[in-house]
């Protein structure tokens, strides 16, 4: 056949080739969190990527030079919204290193297995999103119900379903309550069914599998170079687990293993998560094997501890040290410290800086996430558009940690 | 555990290190801030200290002390286990000729973390390619973690509505809401306080 118009040269006939400026967000149905990724296009393919963070600092660093120590947990909670627990707990570990107290044995399994609840909080919720913006809406749906059990249970132990603030520092606000582990017992093994369930409807679904198989490719030496920590490094092979390499709390007693993905591609980092809310389990389980059912929950230091109730109304010294402690906040001895824990995005660090008076100097927060979006930029490039999804879901970007 | 780590760095740069402390079981090295880059080269690429990770970057604000500001970076080894603190001392008692090297080309976390600081406090990072704004805008003036940068100032992009009949326009104005004033800051000069063309005194 012959071609409809000879005078045509094959150059004339090809498509323009300039590249063009695409815009993601900073408010995208398919991506969750409030950033923006300007994206230079040739084709379908994405030639350069520029991701733009910060459309939710709300200066929490700057806010936390303004109170007490105790009045920054409500800024950690609002740091990583999804699992607030364990923001809480890093930060009171934070303090206690600087005062040198160590909180008695049922406060920590307390905290180990308030923050693993969290963690399964994390990770469902990541999970769930990256299947939900690759079509999978139902998975979705499974992992967020049991997500809201979770948030029963958190309810129930702290009074808020989702920014607790109930860390303090030496201790936690409230003990456990009575029926906190035969909840937890009931919800973990409903939420490991969930998994199962989740497992088998995307696992053999061979659309969510090419949309994750070798997409997004991170070796481990960029991931490090980067500064990945948490499920986005593990799932590049580096078993770097703060909880197995510096264990802190009670994380040394107890047995779990570290999955580590093999080739750091999208699917790696979901099947990391996935595995990890099955150690969650086992680490939930032991946690509530060996918390004892009663002694103390705080420490016993009338500098940091508030006095009970009952003092408060009835003797002038419960009145005095309550009345100190609330007005001129706990003092922290001057100096300064980085202390960090494993959150569910990786390594969650605090520097603080005191003087000496009731009111931080200085709290930096290291969000894990901060460092795991500036990735998403190397991760991007060279993919197609439609890349952008799956890599981007993978990475966990919780918009109050990264932005603070 | 780091301990030989802080000798080494000593006897491998006698000049650099201006003191060392150990606070918390946090190992710290003050350097001189013309050395930055050397002796973090020298961390990375040296088997003793192999640190393969910049795991924190970020600066502290000391208004009354000379050099004014303190950058902190903190080091992980992911092959020894080990950390370390830097820290290194910049800038006059105004605010000014903050500078120190970039960190960009031996750790790819470095990049958004001197971002951010430059954001945050207004340290100029040499070398570093791509020095903007991260987690403000960019017409957005002065650096808000600074001590005499006042908590309360604000600086909205679009202007606040101005509608009489409502008494209560969100965003509220400085003024308004919960007060923040449990410390008084006396680092905050007069040219922070709200523009009073802007925001006149509330008449009562």
């Amino acid at each position: 056949m012959e071609p409809l118009d000879e005078e045509l040269t094959q150059a004339e006939l090809e498509l323009p080739a300039d590249p063009m400026i695409v815009n993601m967000g900073p408010a995208h149905p398919a991506m969750h969190g409030t950033v923006r990724t300007v994206v230079e296009l040739t084709g379908e393919v994405i030639v350069k990527a520029d991701v733009q963070v910060g459309y939710l600092h709300r200066g929490f660093e700057k806010m936390c030079e303004r109170g007490t120590w105790t009045q920054v947990y409500p800024y950690v909670d609002r740091c990583n919204y999804i699992s607030p627990m364990l923001n809480n707990v890093g930060f009171s570990l934070a303090c206690e290193k600087m005062l040198g107290i160590e909180v008695p044995e049922r406060c920590q399994w307390y905290r180990m297995a308030l923050g693993e609840l969290a963690r399964l909080s994390d990770h469902l919720t990541c999970d769930g999103a990256m299947a939900m913006e690759l079509g999978a809406f139902t998975p979705f749906l499974w992992m967020i119900k049991a997500r809201e059990m979770i948030w029963d249970i958190m309810e129930e132990e702290t009074g808020a379903r989702l920014t607790h603030s109930f860390g303090r520092v030496g201790g936690m606000a409230a003990p456990p309550t009575e029926g906190f582990k035969e909840t937890t017992r009931a919800t973990v093994d409903q939420i490991l069914k969930v998994i199962e369930e989740v497992e088998r409807l995307l696992l053999g679904n061979r659309i969510f599998l090419d949309r994750l198989e070798g997409v997004g490719v991170v070796p481990a030496d960029e991931a490090i170079s980067l500064g990945w920590t948490g499920p986005c490094l593990r799932a590049s092979g580096v078993p770097y687990d703060i909880r197995k390499a510096h264990p802190y709390l009670r994380y040394g007693d107890v047995e779990f293993d570290v999955p580590v993905g093999q080739t750091g591609d999208c699917f790696d980092r979901f099947m990391v998560r996935i595995e990890e809310l099955k150690q969650c389990a086992r680490i939930i389980e032991q946690c509530l094997t060996r918390m004892p059912d009663s002694g103390p929950v705080n420490v016993d230091d009338p500098r940091v501890v508030l006095p009970p109730k009952n003092d408060v109304y009835t003797t002038i010294e419960g009145t005095i040290r309550h009345f100190k402690i609330v007005m001129e906040g706990l003092k922290i001895p001057a100096g300064e410290t980085y202390a960090y824990t494993e959150a569910g995005n990786g390594e969650l660090g605090f520097y603080l800086v005191s003087d000496g008076s009731g009111t931080p100097y200085r709290v930096r927060i290291r969000p894990p996430c901060f460092l795991t979006t500036s990735g998403l930029e190397r991760v991007i490039t060279g993919l197609m558009v439609a890349d952008v999804v799956p890599c981007f879901g993978s990475l966990n970007m919780i918009g109050g940690e990264c932005d603070r | 555990m780091a301990k030989a780590l802080v000798e080494l760095l000593k006897q491998s740069f006698p000049a650099a290190v201006l003191e060392t402390h150990a606070q918390h079981g946090d190992e710290t090295l003050v350097l001189d801030p013309a050395s930055w880059h050397e002796v973090a080269a020298f961390l990375k690429s040296s088997p003793a200290a192999d640190m393969n990770m910049l795991m924190d970057l970020t600066a502290v604000d000391f208004p009354d002390r000379e050099p004014r500001f303190e950058i902190v970076a903190h080091f992980y080894s992911l092959a020894k286990g080990h950390r370390l603190r830097l820290k290194a001392r910049v800038g006059d008692p105004e605010g000014k000729h903050v500078r120190i090297a970039s960190l960009t080309d031996l750790w790819g976390s470095a990049n958004w973390m001197e971002r951010e600081c430059w954001d945050m406090f207004g340290v100029v990072f040499e070398g570093h390619p791509d020095l903007r704004r991260i987690l403000l805008y960019p017409e957005f003036e002065g650096h808000p973690l600074r001590k005499d940068y006042a908590a309360d100032k604000i600086q909205p992009l679009v202007e606040y509505r101005d509608v009489p009949a409502t008494d209560k326009v969100a965003p509220f104005r400085s003024d308004e809401g919960m007060s923040f004033g449990r410390q008084t800051h006396d680092h905050v000069p007069s040219a922070d306080a709200p523009d009073p063309e802007i925001f006149p005194e509330p008449a009562n």
